[in-house]
């Protein structure tokens, strides 16, 4: 680098003779570049799990004080749902993956298909999520006074809440299945706008690999990307056994 | 009296006609940099304009203070004006204060590298600190918040009704700010260093940042997704921290201080790696046990994760916990003793000189230390149930974070003005300034601790009149102190037009920073160095100046 009396601002790609075009001028070489970039990205990625982390420590805390209600709550979840929406998203993050691979080894056509794929899987989980969000809406099973919270259903033996088949609560302990829905839909709603973010972020990266990006070997944005993608998946592969599975006994 | 300024002849020195201010010229070319230089000048303007305004809220609060009845405001304006001194000061100033101005400008150049990281993420990061402040102003301009700067539930879920939410938001988008910061400062220390250039080769300024970027990587978003169930409980009410619903108000202040502490971290750490520098610059000495003092702020931040709980002594938590927790703040006593020792054996046998960047060292290791003595009444559990939500603590932590941090900030900024300008401020006015801040400050928060000692609770308008002569004291020394804080403000502005040209080394200093050209090339060095001295190698620097004469000659 020590011929480089380039203009030092950074976004101004400028080729450096030996240097591709897409290395930034602060880099010593493309090596250090990906080192560099990669590196960040899973410090970020420990940033994502310190702020879900906040999360999953309010839900261990009030699961163990108030488990009848976690029990008695997880059950109205919808399983079915849940599960589908598991292996939609295992499968995006299949395909995710491919599209990595497509990008690596410069397969244009393999890229585009593989990111509408993860486009549509995305769109999928969050399709399902809306419909469950929605039952929960009629099922007055939203936190909070605008939406009219009603746990009352978790009291009565022949209310909708019960078919699972588990037991009444006291009133007292069905009034905590409140705490449970708040972290339902913090827990899963943070997750949504992570899934949500990341199909604003496919669509740009769609509409470039489309005109032909991604084939020059550069390929940071994708595989970080990628990382994020798995990265939220992952966090779903916690929630699911947690709010669906782990209360859940005959 | 001796000093090691050495400045190169006036009538001939010119600043470089080349460097990062001249390079681009226009608004634009600076509002769309991704030079790590030029967004530390960025934030160093808009950080000292929130420090004003948080200045100016003290002297409201001090006024008010005056007198034993609330005269100057109402209970209610004094609430909110106090707690929007501690939002501004402590999310807006205190946390971006040192790394985001000097750490920014500084971290690249002494590892040897042309930027950050990542330029983008840094310019970013400074957009979302103005997002953040302008929410915070506008939630300031709307009626305010009154929930102190600690947000604590139930009064800000269920029973202000002022902004809350604003400001949450506010402080959330400006915490974003901070991870970008420690995320780009951990990937720079780590992927960018020059070849040669080892972990125990960098100065202990980059050390102090290191581990103050641990913490703001893994303590912010603890407080980001906090400050999220704080406003989805004001906004459709869920019940995560709601009593009336199952849930734990106690559960908020435990997530809360898991970043706020580890945050005063944040804030002083920065501030002590300034301080190994300056202390090693005037006494021309390596910094005595190198190693211990680089651990020591490792150690501080891994410590500063597990001592969260001093803060709710009082709050209903177990008496094991208290138990444990009190034991665990004694242990972060340790690493910060460490670093005053060892400043302190780094000026034995030094050559010392006083110019003002020491001046504002020593002012921090003696207000440091009394605020950090005075932090183990509070982390004892006996005494702490009789001094929390006293004046005591208020002096306490202004003992650290206006005495320590302020003073470091204040001594940085001398020390490496001349690299940022090009030109010296003037030495004995900012000596003077170094001395009125001294003692503006001990008048103002000396007198808390002896009035909270006598019961006089915080965050109150109104107090009982024995408390007066001691509140006097204190407003009387907060206008002293205010002198002490404008006189710097406008010597370094006048500096930027008068001030003598400072060439590449006017200390005479070690570190990579000072041996290029002041103002600094865009690009740092037109060739990257091979680094081989070991730091703080002032023999090194010697050779290098004789070689310089005979060359010459």
């Amino acid at each position: 680098m020590s011929d480089s009396h380039a203009v030092a601002v950074a976004g101004h790609e400028e080729a450096h003779g030996e240097h591709p075009a897409y290395q930034r001028h602060h880099f010593v070489s493309m090596e250090q570049q990906n080192e560099t970039v990669s590196f960040g990205m899973w410090l970020f990625l420990l940033t994502e799990i310190m702020f879900f982390g906040g999360l999953f420590t309010a839900y261990l805390i009030y699961r163990n004080w108030y488990f009848p209600a976690f029990v008695a709550a997880s059950h109205t979840l919808n399983l079915w749902e849940g599960t589908i929406n598991t292996f939609v998203l295992i499968s995006s993050s299949f395909t995710m993956a491919m599209g990595v691979w497509c990008a690596e080894t410069k397969r244009s056509k393999g890229l585009i298909w593989s990111l509408i794929g993860t486009l549509i899987l995305g769109g999928v989980f969050l399709g399902i999520k809306y419909d469950e969000y929605h039952e929960k809406y009629e099922l007055h099973h939203i936190p909070g006074e605008i939406f009219h919270f009603n746990s009352q259903g978790f009291v009565h033996p022949s209310a909708e809440a019960l078919k699972g088949g588990e037991k009444p609560l006291a009133p007292d302990m069905a009034a905590k299945t409140e705490v449970y829905f708040s972290l339902y839909f913090a827990m899963t709603g943070m997750h949504a706008l992570h899934m949500i973010i990341g199909i604003v972020l496919l669509c740009g990266m769609l509409w470039k690999a489309s005109h032909g990006g991604y084939m020059n070997g550069h390929i940071a944005f994708v595989e970080n990307f990628g990382l994020y993608w798995h990265f939220v998946d992952i966090v779903w592969i916690f929630l699911f056994p947690l709010l669906y599975l782990i209360s859940r006994h005959a | 009296m001796s000093t090691i300024v050495s400045l190169p002849d006036q009538s001939t020195a010119r600043i470089p006609k080349r460097n990062f201010i001249t390079n681009e010229n226009g608004l634009m070319s600076w509002l769309l940099t991704g030079d790590h230089k030029r967004i530390a000048i960025l934030y160093l303007i808009s950080i000292t304009f929130f420090f004003f305004i948080g200045g100016a809220l003290a002297g409201l609060i001090r006024l008010e203070l005056l007198t034993p009845q609330s005269d100057l405001m109402a209970s209610d304006t004094y609430n909110k004006v106090f707690t929007m001194h501690g939002v501004i000061m402590v999310f807006l100033f205190l946390v971006p204060s040192v790394p985001a101005t000097l750490g920014n400008f500084l971290i690249p150049i002494m590892i040897g590298a042309r930027d950050l990281a990542f330029p983008k993420i840094n310019l970013l990061s400074w957009y979302l600190y103005l997002v953040g402040g302008a929410m915070t102003l506008g939630a300031m301009i709307t009626g305010g918040v009154d929930t102190g700067w600690t947000f604590t539930t139930p009064m800000s879920t269920h029973f202000s009704n002022t902004n809350v939410i604003t400001t949450g938001l506010a402080i959330f988008v400006a915490g974003f700010s901070s991870i970008f910061t420690g995320l780009n400062f951990i990937v720079t220390i780590h992927r960018m260093r020059a070849p040669g250039m080892t972990w125990f080769k960098l100065p202990l300024f980059v050390w102090a940042h290191y581990a103050a970027s641990i913490l703001m990587v893994l303590g912010t978003p603890v407080l980001a997704i906090t400050l999220v169930l704080v406003v989805l409980e004001r906004t459709i009410g869920i019940g995560v921290f709601d009593p009336t619903k199952g849930g734990d108000p106690i559960l908020f202040q435990h997530l809360f201080w898991f970043y706020s502490h580890p945050a005063v971290y944040i804030m002083i750490l920065p501030g002590m790696g300034v301080i190994s520098e300056v202390i090693s610059t005037f006494s021309r000495k390596r910094v005595f046990g190198y190693t211990a003092v680089a651990f020591s702020s490792v150690a501080i931040a891994v410590f500063g994760f597990f001592v969260w709980a001093h803060h709710m002594f009082i709050m209903g938590v177990s008496n094991y916990a208290v138990l444990v927790f009190s034991l665990l703040t004694m242990l972060v006593a340790v690493p910060s003793a460490i670093k005053i020792f060892n400043w302190a054996f780094t000026l034995y046998k030094g050559s010392i000189t006083f110019e003002t960047p020491m001046l504002y060292a020593f002012g921090f290791m003696g207000l440091f230390t009394i605020g950090g003595l005075t932090g183990v009444f509070l982390g004892a559990s006996g005494t702490d149930i009789h001094l929390t939500e006293t004046y005591f603590i208020v002096a306490h932590f202004h003992f650290v974070m206006v005495g320590g941090m302020l003073m470091a900030f204040l001594s940085g900024v001398h020390f490496w003005w001349p690299k940022m300008t090009g030109r010296m401020y003037p030495e004995k006015i900012s000596q003077l300034a170094a001395v009125v801040t001294f003692i503006g400050f001990n008048f103002t928060f000396f007198p808390q601790f002896l009035v909270g000692m006598l019961g006089m609770p915080r965050r109150y308008a109104a107090y009982p009149h024995e408390f007066q002569v001691l509140n006097v004291f204190s407003t009387a020394g907060a206008s002293i102190l205010g002198v002490g804080y404008l006189l710097p403000m406008i010597y370094l502005i006048w500096s930027l037009k008068y001030g003598e040209i400072a060439g590449n080394n006017p200390w005479q200093a070690t570190g990579l920073e000072w041996q290029i050209q002041s103002p600094p090339l865009t690009e740092n060095f037109t060739t990257i160095p091979i680094v081989t001295q070991d730091v703080y190698d002032y023999e090194w620097l010697e050779r290098q100046k004789e070689h310089e004469v005979t060359h010459v000659g």
